[in-house]
């Protein structure tokens, strides 16, 4: 009895230390910047840039020492005032339009931002052709007025055997 | 038969396309500073820290700006390369030292040769990103007119100096 009166005790005690760790935790994991306004432009304009160590992934996602290196750099610039595009550009001053998650639309990339379209059109025109073709295959050809006959009878079961 | 040749001709189209993409490598991504004014910089030199070097102190000289760091693996690999240059005096080798510590870097230094005529230390990597570091080890070579004409990403091999950055150096050096 008084065992099964400590375990009750026990286990009200943890479930009780589990509701007060719960906002602890919470409050943990909550941004520690002191600007949440600077910290979200950050992650912003961070997640249009490529990080250049790991190269699928942005400067937000990056956990690379260039990556938070510029991610620093991005911060500092954006609270001295300097705008997206100026920071953007500066960044493909440095690191050339690669830095860039999306890629600009130039000569150089015409292939990569059309090659999927062209690779479409291409499809489709196969697929219409290839459908037209095989529509003209099979086509069964017009019956004639006997065969009509025949047939209408079949479907009315008075074709004699 | 017409079809079965249309599609190895597309087959094969791909996979020449496939295997000339494999034999070239994605980390290396052609830097936009080829061509322009290296970054001014004055920086606080390894052994000397009260002492600065800036870009400045080279003008009129063709030399290399290797980006090292004690920490980086790969720059192992080319240290004897480094080490052989320097011997052999045929330019000038300068070392920025990377986001590293000033011990470790020295300890690193003594260890395994000092190549450098002089190293700088760019302790927080702003002058690396204003360089467009990635990828430490990297080499820049620099003209008279303090513009970079080349920059080797990765370590340096015998055969990238051999065949392009000593002939260029060469040449450079001519104008």
């Amino acid at each position: 009895m008084n065992s099964a009166r400590t375990r009750w005790l026990a286990a009200a005690l943890t479930a009780l230390a589990l509701c007060f760790a719960h906002p602890a935790m919470a409050r943990e994991a909550a941004p520690a910047a002191q600007n949440p306004a600077l910290e979200k432009r950050t992650q912003d304009l961070s997640e249009k840039l490529r990080c250049l160590v790991c190269q699928n992934q942005t400067i937000a996602e990056s956990t690379a020492g260039l990556a938070v290196d510029l991610k620093n750099e991005i911060r500092e610039k954006l609270a001295s005032g300097q705008s997206e595009s100026q920071i953007i550009d500066y960044m493909v001053a440095r690191y050339g339009d690669f830095v860039l998650y999306k890629p600009p639309f130039k000569t150089m990339t015409a292939l990569l931002w059309l090659g999927p379209l062209i690779l479409l059109v291409v499809g489709l025109a196969w697929l219409f052709r290839v459908l037209a073709r095989r529509r003209k295959e099979v086509t069964p050809p017009e019956l004639t007025r006997v065969e009509h006959e025949r047939a209408k009878a079949l479907l009315e079961g008075t074709e004699s055997q | 038969m017409k079809r079965v040749l249309i599609t190895a001709v597309i087959f094969a189209g791909l996979v020449g396309l496939l295997a000339y993409g494999l034999t070239l490598n994605p980390r290396e991504v052609p830097s936009p500073l080829i061509g322009k004014l290296a970054p001014e910089f004055e920086l606080p030199q390894l052994y000397e820290p009260q002492k600065s070097f800036s870009k400045k102190d080279m003008a009129g000289k063709v030399w290399l700006l290797n980006v090292w760091a004690s920490w980086c693996v790969a720059c192992r690999e080319e240290h004897s390369e480094l080490l052989a240059l320097s011997k052999s005096g045929e330019v000038p080798l300068y070392g920025l030292n990377y986001k590293d510590e000033r011990p470790d870097a020295i300890s690193w230094l003594k260890q395994g040769g000092d190549p450098y005529l002089l190293s700088v230390q760019d302790y927080d990597g702003r002058l690396g990103i204003d360089y467009g570091v990635y990828g430490v080890p990297e080499t820049f070579l620099i003209d008279k007119h303090g513009v970079i004409r080349y920059k080797q990403i990765g370590p340096l091999t015998g055969e990238a100096l051999k065949k392009t950055i000593l002939p260029m150096v060469a040449e450079l050096n001519r104008e």
